[in-house]
């Protein structure tokens, strides 16, 4: 036995050699080859499309780009780990000037490139130091999400206590009220389970409300104050139209399909599937949503029945609020790779936004909304809550939310602003108490 | 053939060693060397001495929270598991019919990974909680036990099978002589399946010991720490630590290094007192 026993473990040692060289010659292989560019992909949902992007441009510039795609909410840990290697991403982005912050080590200054000729609204992208950092390649926007086939049945029914007889006359948190809780009433004769889908406030999943909801109070503050974005002063808040985030929350809560105390442990995939089988009639989410909405099976909702309506949140700027329309998608190259390859991905993103080819991809297989000047008034996505998005910001006499929570100081902040709603949907504390607790997380994390 | 193989030990050893040092040593001490700096990857890193500790235990109450809320996890599963293991191996090392059957069944939960189980747990749980009108998420409590049932179901067929393994041991000779001599059943459990089985025992209660601290899958699909992070353990806490908070990831790291030496020392302490109880037959 021990005969044998000795070459068989010399010849398992020989192949391990030869594996591990093996490996080692192929990565140097491919450091050697300077046309390759690296994307770390932040949206999961078109991973695909960029896959089909990848092949196109190889064949018609012999580049190779290598796509990664993240797990939907890993992006930042996906980040950390790739960027260490030797092979590091050559585009990835950021989530604002926040994450600019913790990046800034790694984003080349994009002041003179062609990428940022294009781009329409400079005050858009992330600068520091008159640098510019990132870039946003899409423009996004939500509000309530509205089934109008419901909402038509609602204002045709004869009980209905509103004067109002179409969505469209909605300009007020007051009549949203109104609406919405005669909608409540008559919810067996609407056929439906609740006016909103579940606010959903399982950890992870509660985004929707930390974030976007909180951007509307928010935004008003920062603009009474008058205070620059970029500065220091966004540090300390004291969230002087909290009593407005009450409103739409307490709206959301008490005529959701789900009771309070069950918020828990619902996911967005929870309220999207309610909205797209038509349990409920409105539903708080973004332009994305549109890819979510129609992948659920036995979906009931027309795509002509998918409108949007501003959140209102009983301001005196109701009559004039628009939808909440801003990005948190930045492009940045990592200055940190070779000159080459900076210059080759550069190319790669000015190619994708301005010729036929590429705008073809970003209109009609990414479906973005693109901030850039190259595309035409008809080059946009054909998705019904994209095109409700550009109807919105093309309304006169209406005031654009932008997305202010790029400078929420952080995740941790987020998720203890998450969580303090969920304690106060359960009841286990007042308003008071969840007002105190944002201010306080918010000052702390901004350290 | 045994001097040669004195001689050439070290070639045989060297690939083990070679992984051992490239997969854990330099990833160790690397993790070690970031905990006393400042890094967003591993690369870029910048000294920055004992803060990370400073900040880890008094940043906020979040790691001393999870830290009470593990030793309290700890305590009771290990009791729970290492009891009801123990009790199912007596039952199953009887010679019952079906005794294979249900020896598989009950080890079956063990080949499920941890975050299948904490998302089957948590339908089940939040089902049973329905009828009262609240979930998983509504107290503390309902999560600290949620994990203690998950843990317990998925590791008692796991410590059963080494039980048995200790139980079938025993010669067969020694509780016969113990019968003849008039010992009651429970006198022989007492005075001679429970003290031989004490290899078991250091295995099971190491084994346990050390998953319970480092419990992580099943936390993050259960709770994911919620109500806010009253239910998140070490391990969860390290985690959103490190990815959670931009320029936190030294804290993280520090965190880290304060919980290996804490399952380490623990687990020598835990190996050192029930090797003392252990007899020879």
């Amino acid at each position: 036995m021990k005969k044998f026993l000795s070459p068989i473990l010399a010849a398992l040692i020989a192949l391990l050699a030869i594996f591990t060289t093996g490996c080692m010659g192929k990565t140097d292989d491919m450091n050697n080859d300077t046309q390759t560019i690296y994307y770390l992909n932040f949206k999961p949902e078109i991973a695909e499309a960029w896959e089909e992007i990848a092949k196109v441009y190889k064949d018609q510039k012999g580049v190779e780009l290598k796509i990664v795609t993240a797990a939907s909410g890993t992006y930042e840990q996906t980040l950390k780990s790739e960027m260490a290697k030797t092979e590091a991403p050559t585009i990835f982005q950021i989530n604002g000037p926040k994450g600019f912050v913790n990046w800034k080590d790694y984003c080349k200054d994009l002041k003179d490139s062609e990428l940022y000729k294009i781009l329409s609204d400079k005050s858009l992208a992330v600068t520091s130091n008159g640098g510019v950092y990132g870039i946003p390649y899409v423009v996004e926007g939500y509000g309530i999400i509205y089934n109008s086939q419901i909402m038509d049945k609602y204002f045709s029914l004869d009980g209905k206590k509103v004067s109002i007889n179409s969505t469209e006359e909605i300009n007020s948190f007051d009549t949203l009220k109104a609406v919405v809780e005669d909608m409540t009433r008559l919810k067996g004769e609407l056929g439906i389970e609740g006016v909103f889908g579940a606010t959903s406030l399982q950890t992870g999943e509660d985004w929707r409300w930390h974030t976007h909801l909180a951007n509307i109070p928010l935004y008003y503050e920062f603009t009474d104050k008058n205070i620059d974005l970029a500065g220091d002063d966004t540090k300390k808040i004291d969230l002087k139209y909290a009593e407005n985030f009450k409103n739409v929350f307490d709206l959301y809560i008490n005529n959701s399909t789900t009771d309070k105390k069950l918020l828990g442990s619902k996911s967005v995939a929870d309220s999207m599937a309610e909205f797209a089988l038509g349990k409920c009639a409105m539903i708080q989410n973004g332009n994305w949503a549109w890819s979510q909405i129609n992948k659920v099976s036995g979906n009931t909702v027309k795509q002509e029945n998918i409108k949007f309506l501003p959140i209102y949140t009983g301001t005196s700027s109701d009559a004039t609020q628009g939808l909440c329309i801003g990005t948190e998608n930045f492009l940045c190259i990592n200055k940190n790779v070779d000159e080459t390859k900076q210059k080759l991905s550069e190319d790669f993103l000015y190619w994708l936004f301005s010729s036929s080819d590429g705008k073809k991809f970003v209109t009609e297989k990414l479906d973005f909304i693109a901030p850039f000047d190259t595309f035409e008034e008809d080059e946009v996505p054909g998705d019904p809550l994209a095109k409700e998005v550009i109807r919105w910001m093309k309304k006169d006499n209406v005031t654009t939310i932008p997305w202010n929570f790029t400078v929420f100081p952080s995740q941790n902040f987020k998720e203890s602003f998450g969580s303090a709603l969920l304690s106060y949907a359960q009841g286990k504390h007042d308003f008071e108490t969840l007002k105190n607790n944002v201010i306080s997380a918010w000052e702390k994390e901004s350290k | 053939m045994h001097s040669s193989l004195k001689k050439h030990f070290f070639i045989f050893l060297l690939p083990t060693l070679i992984a051992f040092t490239v997969f854990f040593i330099v990833p160790f001490v690397l993790g070690v060397y970031l905990s006393f700096t400042e890094f967003t990857t591993v690369s870029n890193a910048q000294f920055v001495g004992f803060q990370n500790y400073i900040d880890a235990f008094t940043g906020d109450s979040t790691f001393l929270n999870a830290l009470w809320f593990t030793v309290k996890f700890a305590v009771v599963s290990i009791i729970t598991v290492n009891l009801f293991a123990f009790l199912l191996a007596l039952a199953l090392s009887k010679g019952l019919k079906g005794t294979n059957l249900f020896r598989a069944v009950f080890f079956m939960p063990n080949l499920i990974g941890g975050i299948v189980l904490g998302y089957i747990w948590q339908v089940i749980i939040n089902g049973i909680l329905l009828p009262y009108g609240v979930d998983l998420t509504f107290n503390a409590n309902y999560g600290f036990w949620g994990l203690v049932v998950l843990t317990n179901w998925q590791m008692i067929g796991y410590m059963m099978i080494i039980y048995i393994a200790g139980i079938n041991n025993i010669s067969p000779q020694l509780i016969e002589a113990a019968k003849i001599d008039g010992a009651t059943p429970f006198q022989i459990l007492r005075k001679i399946t429970l003290p031989l089985t004490m290899p078991s025992f250091t295995i099971c209660t190491f084994l346990t010991l050390t998953n319970s601290f480092k419990l992580f899958d099943q936390n993050l699909a259960l709770t994911a720490g919620a109500p806010g992070r009253e239910t998140s353990m070490l391990a969860l806490d390290i985690y959103n630590t490190f990815y959670g908070r931009i320029g936190y990831e030294g804290v993280g790291q520090a965190k880290g290094v304060v919980f290996f030496l804490l399952v380490a020392v623990l687990a020598l302490l835990q190996v050192y007192l029930t090797r003392s109880k252990e007899v020879e037959a």
